[in-house]
């Protein structure tokens, strides 16, 4: 296909800024997964890049060509909206066929690509069906199937499991991703589910507010976010006020809102800097025996959250913060229950260190 | 004091039956989620309750009292709708003040209960907006809190977080649970998100084609359920098939596709054909050795907390692992040679073979 | 895979070939222009400017007409009564046929598909049989009077144009509310109901007032046809004027000044009326609830709804459906006589009435076809904001002028227009004054049901590599056939009705509902079962048409698949 690179692209609907200078590069064959709240510009994005919009300031280019003037039947960038937008009124077979004979195959043929790609997705029992009579999740698959026929290269997903259960999700959302990068397909994939960006994307793009906030693959976005809305976004966090008393080499001594102090790993701070940490839940641990840590502090159990695969505790620690702790895996009965007295604490490398938000810790973490 | 008793009620829609004969009880002050795939049924039971439908046969008693002859205007049950419904052409001040309105209350008593909950969902400096210019979860606040100015104590909530983000939605969900604990409240919270569902309730009924499969305390359903859907439909599991070839005491082995592993055999008889259920947080993976199970990795995805492992097995066994990045900070790569076991047996629950089949028991619809 | 631009190979048939090389035509940029243009052009050269042109070169003669006091206090007179019945009839209109439009779509069964059918019936009569119809039925003596032993039972006049303006706008209000009950969200309503407010409540507080919009659109369009209404008027009105009726007289005595200035004043107050409850109403703030929660309860109950569907539904009877289908005795009666063979061969008052029967369906199938081709443009402009919003938001209110002005006063100007500008033949002037009158109707229509059409779906099939006139043809095009025919079918039946225009700028030819007014009224004298026969063959012939049409449109939305 093509790489594609935003440069300085921003986009406005009236007063409202869809996107504000915005600078991205996708390579060929990736797998990028765009994330963020509901209004952040992502369908924008989208749209900017299939063609249905035009930018008003900066350029989007493919292979370094500039496709302004290229108008969206020509890009090969097959747009796939939320609710699919399956054509009502023709059946299946016709609806994944709609791509090549528009691109000018003769109908034999197309019907022929159409049939092949149908069999990718396992749903040739139901070419003759009209789309209201299947279920959601076959919805999908023919919106998916007729993406990959039409040979485009580029598929621009937007929420592309948003309208299916949770469970449904969970089971369809690799083979999604399986059956785009088999095919060889360039997929840009817009979600606001964290869990399904981290999974399925090579790489992830953080939006806000018409902003990219990061931009990197998921383990490096999940350890070492930018800033603090995406560490709240990707993965769950406890965030705490503090101030830097001292910083010794790497490391800086912050002492938390009512007088506990930590260490945590240094970056350009200055003494008195207001500070926040961010540390991720599962790497608070605690324990009734003695720990290992940096960081270590005695505590209280105030709450017990039951979450499946993992339990939430949340910490009362000396300093009257209420810190949470994720532990992975566990068994039926909870190994501690509220009000337990127990040791918590992290290591220092695990603490991430942002500078105060100029608005405020709440507005900085509001998603809507 | 609501106490909620459905007895046998059955709903038929043209030839879909989209309840069968379902009995539930629910105790005053409980908080009760119904899981369940679409279609489930779970969303025209809690309509049955409200009265918004009427059931084909069965009976709903409210504190005793049966209530299918009861309209909905008389019934006293607070509803949240999936949509949020919230009166488009009213303030969120008229919005809240509906209820009150509506049965004539006194002026101050409506002004003073109005405030109350406007204190309540913290919305105080938005009382004139109009819900067009609310965001989703504000406006379902506002909806909330529409319901519980009424005084209704019976809650019926109609996946009343859908419609929102999975950030928002992840911490809406225990400030509805808290709202619901400080006022003492009964609700029946419809839900197709599992972690929503085993976080936040006292009791987890699972639905599946207008049936009530399993009714549990979360850690009961996630942990012990009696019911292999159950097991396969609320969080990820391995299902293995396989036979029961040696019993010692109280375990077992068990052959699937020509490998042994043990597990606690409970009730299960020698040759018996059986579903073995293992979790993938609770097989453990490590560099190739003489026990358990030899295989490759052939996916490996990061979830931040934990590393999620497919491993194809020899012998053609697909087997799922995750592991926490905390204590296991190198992972496996894609085609690394790992072997498979399991630390705990206890963790295996052993479910007889269905007699419609495997496929037929654990599908959604 | 890589994708390739359109191709045209020999696998291609000749067919095929030239719309792919249509396809690609559609795409420059170049023709959507020229598309659009002429089309807004012919908008606003033959549709807006005759209308309005017309209306200011009245303006620059009035001071060279005069207007004796005494014919000025009958014109002021006539104009306040036109308001005064139209805003009243439409009132009454509203309040009946909400309930009527609630039962067809809240209580869905064979009984309420049967009424939706009924309802359409005064749509389907053309208004000219409608007003004999009516006349008949209220006022002649075989009609009700019967039962009462007098003469007459309600005489021509006031009451009895209220009579008829009801009937016919009745089914107008019940469409649009059907529609807006369709679309209505019902969460809104069980959401009141489940804090605590009876169904009555919950209707008045929540439903209604959120349709507000759409009621006040209804209550609209009632308004706008009674106040243009002129051909039916005229055949129950007797001695008594109101605008329309004025207009007409003074028109057949040759009063120009009159004409001038009265269809000036009625195209003034109707703009005026009509901006001011749009401007307005929406502004109306809604008051504090007040709800009387004991009394309200009471009219939820069974028995008090079923009163009201049975009131509702005997005022739809005896106010609506029997003085429409009315006209079907004397018809019959006529029908069964040596009246029909004369008829036939054309003997007499028969010549003219075919020949003037066929003008009219000549015109209408030009009118027509002249609406579908220059008013699809339009529809789809104003549908997607094509050329940005402010454009479409124009055209959007131009639109409706020609609807807004009662039609007998439009077609004053019309006249005015081409006398002074071309020497149009008659004719020709005739369509123009149908499409005129017409073009609001099929535009509305079109775009109502494209902007009903998720964008997306257009967006989808625009990435997958469809150019413009393939998108059109294949995506946009059938998801609204049925739309299109229906507006082709409103703009059809609206032109064979069409009295008021013409009567203005016809002065030789008479389409066949004029004819047929001047044979009711009496200027050419007719006996009464040529007048019973003559009414009934226009609206057996309206009917067939109907049906015809009905029957395409069904064909076409099975075909689509």
């Amino acid at each position: 296909m093509a790489t594609i690179r935003f440069t300085n692209v921003s986009k406005s609907f009236g007063k409202v800024v869809a996107l504000d200078d915005v600078s991205f590069e996708v390579e060929d064959g990736e797998y990028v997964c765009v994330l963020g709240p509901t209004g952040s510009g992502k369908t924008t994005l989208l749209k900017l890049i299939a063609g249905l919009l035009n930018p008003d300031h900066g350029t989007i280019t493919f292979d370094g060509r500039p496709v302004n003037k290229v108008s969206a039947q020509n890009r090969n960038a097959v747009y796939v909206p939320q609710q699919y937008a399956l054509f009502p009124h023709l059946t299946v077979l016709q609806n994944v066929a709609f791509g090549p004979l528009a691109r000018g195959a003769p109908p034999a043929a197309a019907l022929e690509t159409a049939s092949k790609t149908l069999e990718l997705v396992r749903l040739t029992w139901r070419a003759s069906a009209f789309p209201s009579e299947l279920s959601g999740g076959m919805q999908q698959r023919v919106a998916l199937a007729r993406g990959l026929a039409s040979g485009a290269g580029l598929l621009l997903l937007d929420e592309p499991l948003g309208a299916l259960d949770a469970r449904l999700r969970l089971d369809l959302r690799h083979k999604l991703r399986d059956l785009v990068k088999n095919s060889g397909f360039t997929a840009i994939h817009v979600t606001h589910d964290q869990d399904e960006a981290m999974s399925v994307g090579d790489e992830i793009i953080v939006l806000r507010n018409g902003k990219i906030q990061d931009h990197g693959p998921p383990r490096r976005v999940y350890r070492k976010p930018s800033n603090i809305f995406v560490a709240n976004l990707i993965g769950n966090a406890s965030f705490l006020e503090g101030l830097v008393d001292s910083t010794v080499g790497e490391t800086a001594i912050i002492e938390l809102r009512g007088g506990l102090t930590v260490q945590a790993p240094s970056k350009n701070l200055t003494l008195t800097d207001p500070v926040i940490l961010a540390l991720r839940k599962e790497r608070l641990r605690i324990s009734c025996e003695r720990l290992d840590l940096d960081n270590l502090f005695k505590g209280e159990v105030r709450a017990v959250r039951f979450l499946g695969n993992s339990r939430e505790y949340l910490i009362r620690v000396p300093n009257g913060l209420i810190i949470a702790s994720r532990t992975f895996g566990g068994n039926e009965r909870a190994e501690y229950a509220v009000g337990d007295q127990v040791l918590a604490g992290f290591l220092e490398g695990d603490a991430m260190v942002f500078g105060y938000p100029a608005k405020g810790l709440r507005e900085e973490l509001e998603i809507e | 004091m609501p106490e909620l008793d459905i007895r046998e009620v059955s709903k038929t829609f043209g030839d879909i039956r989209a309840l069968s004969d379902v009995t539930l009880h629910v105790e005053d002050k409980q908080y009760v989620c119904i899981l369940g795939p679409s279609g489930c049924g779970k969303s025209t039971l809690i309509r049955c309750v409200a009265g918004i439908l009427t059931p084909d046969s069965g009976q709903i008693l409210l504190d005793g009292n049966s209530i299918e002859r009861t309209p909905i205007e008389d019934r006293r049950i607070g509803y949240v709708f999936q949509d949020i419904a919230l009166f488009p052409h009213m303030s969120v001040r008229s919005n809240l003040s509906y209820g009150l309105a509506v049965r004539r209350a006194p002026s101050n008593e409506i002004a003073t209960v109005t405030n109350e909950m406007l204190d309540l969902i913290n919305m105080r400096e938005r009382a004139r907006s109009y819900p067009s210019e609310l965001s989703g979860g504000a406006q379902q606040k506002v909806a909330v809190g529409r319901a519980i100015a009424t005084g209704s104590h019976l809650f019926l909530l109609d996946e009343p977080l859908g419609a929102l983000d999975a950030l928002v939605r992840a911490e809406l969900r225990y400030e509805l649970r808290k709202l619901a604990s400080d006022l003492g409240l009964t609700v029946l919270h419809v839900t197709h998100d599992q972690e929503e569902a085993l976080s936040i309730a006292d009791l987890v009924v699972i639905m599946k084609s207008g049936h009530i499969v399993e009714v549990g305390k979360p850690s009961e359903i996630y942990h012990s359920p009696r019911r292999l859907f159950t097991e396969n439909f609320v969080g990820e599991t391995n299902l293995l098939e396989g036979t029961i070839v040696e019993v010692v005491g109280d375990g077992c082995v068990v052959n699937v596709k020509g490998r042994k592993i043990g597990a606690p055999r409970g009730e299960k008889s020698l040759g018996q054909k059986i579903v073995l259920c293992i979790r993938p947080e609770f097989v453990a993976l490590s560099k190739p050795n003489n026990f358990g199970w030899s295989g490759v990795v052939t996916q490996v995805t990061f979830l931040g907390s934990h590393n999620r492992y497919v491993v194809d097995v020899d012998g053609g066994i697909e087997i799922v692992a995750a592991e926490s990045t905390v204590e296991y900070s190198t992972g496996f790569r894609i085609g690394e040679r790992v072997s498979v076991h399991v630390e705990n047996s206890a963790h295996m629950l052993l479910f007889d073979y269905p007699a419609e089949g495997l496929e037929s028991e654990i599908s959604l619809e | 895979m890589k994708a390739t631009k359109p191709s045209v190979s020999a696998s291609h048939s000749i067919a095929s070939r030239l719309l792919l090389n249509l396809e690609r035509l559609s795409a420059k940029t170049t023709t959507t222009k020229v598309v659009y243009s002429t089309a807004i052009l012919f908008f606003l050269l033959i549709v807006i400017t005759p209308a309005i042109a017309g209306i200011i070169v009245q303006l620059f003669s009035i001071p060279r007409l005069s207007m004796s006091a005494e014919i000025w206090v009958k014109m002021r007179q006539a104009v306040i009564w036109s308001f005064v019945i139209g805003l009243s009839v439409s009132s009454l209109d509203v309040l009946a046929g909400i309930p009527v439009a609630w039962l067809i779509v809240r209580r869905r069964g064979r009984l309420t598909t049967i009424l939706d059918s009924l309802v359409d019936i005064p749509f389907v009569v053309p208004t000219v049989a409608l007003g004999f119809s009516i006349l008949e039925f209220w006022s002649n003596g075989g009609g009700i009077a019967q039962f009462f032993g007098s003469p007459y039972a309600v005489p021509p006049g006031a009451v009895l144009i209220a009579l008829l303006h009801f009937a016919f706008s009745f089914p107008v209000i019940v469409r649009v509310m059907v529609g807006e009950f369709l679309n209505y969200r019902e969460t809104y309503e069980v959401a009141a109901r489940t804090l605590g407010a009876s169904a009555f409540t919950a209707v008045r507080t929540v439903t209604l007032p959120i349709l507000r919009p759409g009621i006040l659109a209804a209550f609209l369009l009632a308004l706008a046809r009674s106040l243009s209404e002129t051909g039916a008027t005229i055949i129950v009105a007797g001695t008594f004027e109101t605008g329309t009726v004025f207009i007409y007289d003074a028109h057949a005595s040759n009063l120009t000044s009159a004409v001038v200035i009265a269809s000036l004043v009625m195209i003034v107050s109707s703009l005026v009326v009509f901006a001011l409850i749009k401007l307005l109403a929406p502004r109306i703030r809604v008051a504090p609830l007040k709800v009387w929660p004991n009394l309200e309860r009471k009219l939820s109950k069974p028995p008090t709804v079923a009163l009201r569907n049975s009131v509702s539904l005997i005022v739809f009877l005896l106010f609506v459906l029997l003085p429409c289908l009315f006209i079907a005795l004397p018809a019959i009666q006529a029908a069964s006589s040596e009246t029909v063979t004369e008829a036939l061969s054309g003997i007499g008052p028969w010549k003219a009435f075919w020949s003037s029967m066929f003008l009219s369906y000549l015109v209408a199938v030009l009118a027509t076809l002249v609406n579908i081709v220059s008013g699809l443009p339009l529809a789809i402009l104003i549908a997607r904001n094509r050329f940005g919003t402010r454009l479409a938001k124009i055209i959007d209110a131009l639109v409706d002028l020609p609807i807004v002005v009662p039609s007998l006063a439009l077609g004053v100007s019309l006249n005015f227009f081409w006398q002074n500008v071309s020497a149009l033949p008659e004719f020709w002037v005739i369509v123009l004054a149908h499409t005129t009158i017409t073009y609001s109707y099929f535009v509305r229509t079109m775009a109502a049901s494209i902007q009903g059409i998720a964008p997306e779906l257009e967006d989808a099939a625009t990435t997958l590599g469809g150019l413009p006139l393939r998108v059109f043809r294949r995506i946009t095009l059938p998801l609204t056939k049925y739309s299109l025919l229906s507006g082709a079918i409103l703009v059809f039946t609206r032109s064979v009705d069409e009295t008021g225009a013409t009567s203005a700028v016809a002065v030789t030819l008479k389409t066949a509902p004029i004819l047929l007014v001047s044979w009711i009224r009496g200027t050419v004298s007719v006996t009464p079962a040529e007048r019973a026969l003559g009414v009934g063959f226009l609206v057996a012939t309206s009917f067939l048409a109907l049906v015809f049409l009905r029957l395409i449109a069904m064909r076409q939305s099975t075909k689509v698949g």
